[in-house]
């Protein structure tokens, strides 16, 4: 078919239903189904994390993503009663320059890339560094020490969201009165 | 199974979904929304991290995805939080009625 491997017919679908579900996220009005829209994206880009031969990221890609932070969103969402007509909506002006921007950044983008030499992604003897063993090993002997800073950003992270998110009663009553 | 797809296609599909992201925080009032579209550009990074690290055999660009992906939901988690919270004072996420800082 068109002279076209498997894989990239598998690379060109992922592309599109990657494009499309992302500016669908951008142009829907409901939040809520923007978030699922945002979840099919999260899903397309784990398939092509398979496609590049990084299974133990794209499995992590899809509980920390489509299955922590983008329920974490939903039940925000849901918290605020968010629906399409208390949906605030910019200026047709400042969305007209917003796509503008857009179009001329992603024409910096190609014109970047014309002049790049085409490199193939090939499938070498040493394709195995995807898989769990080989990515743990080097978290836990080249990153160690980044590996637990990020247990220390992660627990700053928990200590703040609590506290922020913590009920201020003196807040409230000196702006009720 | 990876045969025949040129680095400079991922890198395209990373600028494409990077650009929307962009152009999502731009053109949005909803604050949930910009932060939905931030993730989007960090996904379009990570995406082109895993495809060089994939290109040049090394294992060290994966390990980075993991520390995005970690700092990713610290910042998710702070960022719901203070948004929760102005919403309980303002009743409203609108960002640009959040312009003030104070108020």
């Amino acid at each position: 078919m068109l002279g076209l491997t498997i894989t990239q017919w598998l690379f060109g679908i992922l592309s599109l239903m990657a494009i499309m579900f992302a500016l669908m996220v951008v142009f829907t009005r409901n939040p809520v189904n923007s978030v699922l829209y945002l979840v099919l994206t999260f899903f397309c880009i784990a398939g092509h994390y398979l496609l590049l031969n990084a299974q133990f990221l794209a499995v992590v890609h899809i509980v920390v993503y489509a299955g922590a932070i983008m329920v974490l969103f939903l039940f925000i969402i849901m918290l605020m009663n968010l629906n399409p007509d208390t949906e605030p909506r910019k200026h047709i002006m400042t969305r007209l320059i917003a796509g503008v921007i857009g179009g001329v950044l992603l024409f910096v983008f190609v014109g970047a890339l014309k002049g790049a030499e085409q490199l193939q992604l090939t499938q070498s003897g040493a394709s195995q560094i995807g898989l769990i063993k080989n990515l743990g090993h080097v978290l836990f002997t080249e990153y160690l020490f980044p590996f637990e800073i990020t247990s220390v950003l992660l627990l700053a992270a928990l200590v703040g969201a609590i506290m922020i998110g913590k009920k201020d009663t003196n807040i409230n009553v000196s702006r009720n009165s | 199974m990876l045969n025949g797809i040129p680095i400079n296609y991922y890198i395209m599909l990373s600028a494409i979904l990077f650009i929307i992201g962009v152009v999502g925080v731009m053109a949005r009032r909803n604050a949930i929304i910009i932060f939905m579209c931030i993730e989007l550009m960090l996904n379009a990074v990570n995406l082109l991290l895993v495809s060089f690290s994939t290109l040049h055999n090394d294992a060290s660009g994966q390990v980075f995805v993991f520390f995005i992906m970690a700092v990713a939901a610290a910042e998710v988690a702070v960022g719901l939080a203070i948004l929760s919270m102005v919403y309980r004072h303002l009743k409203t996420v609108d960002i640009d009625l959040l312009n003030r800082l104070k108020n």
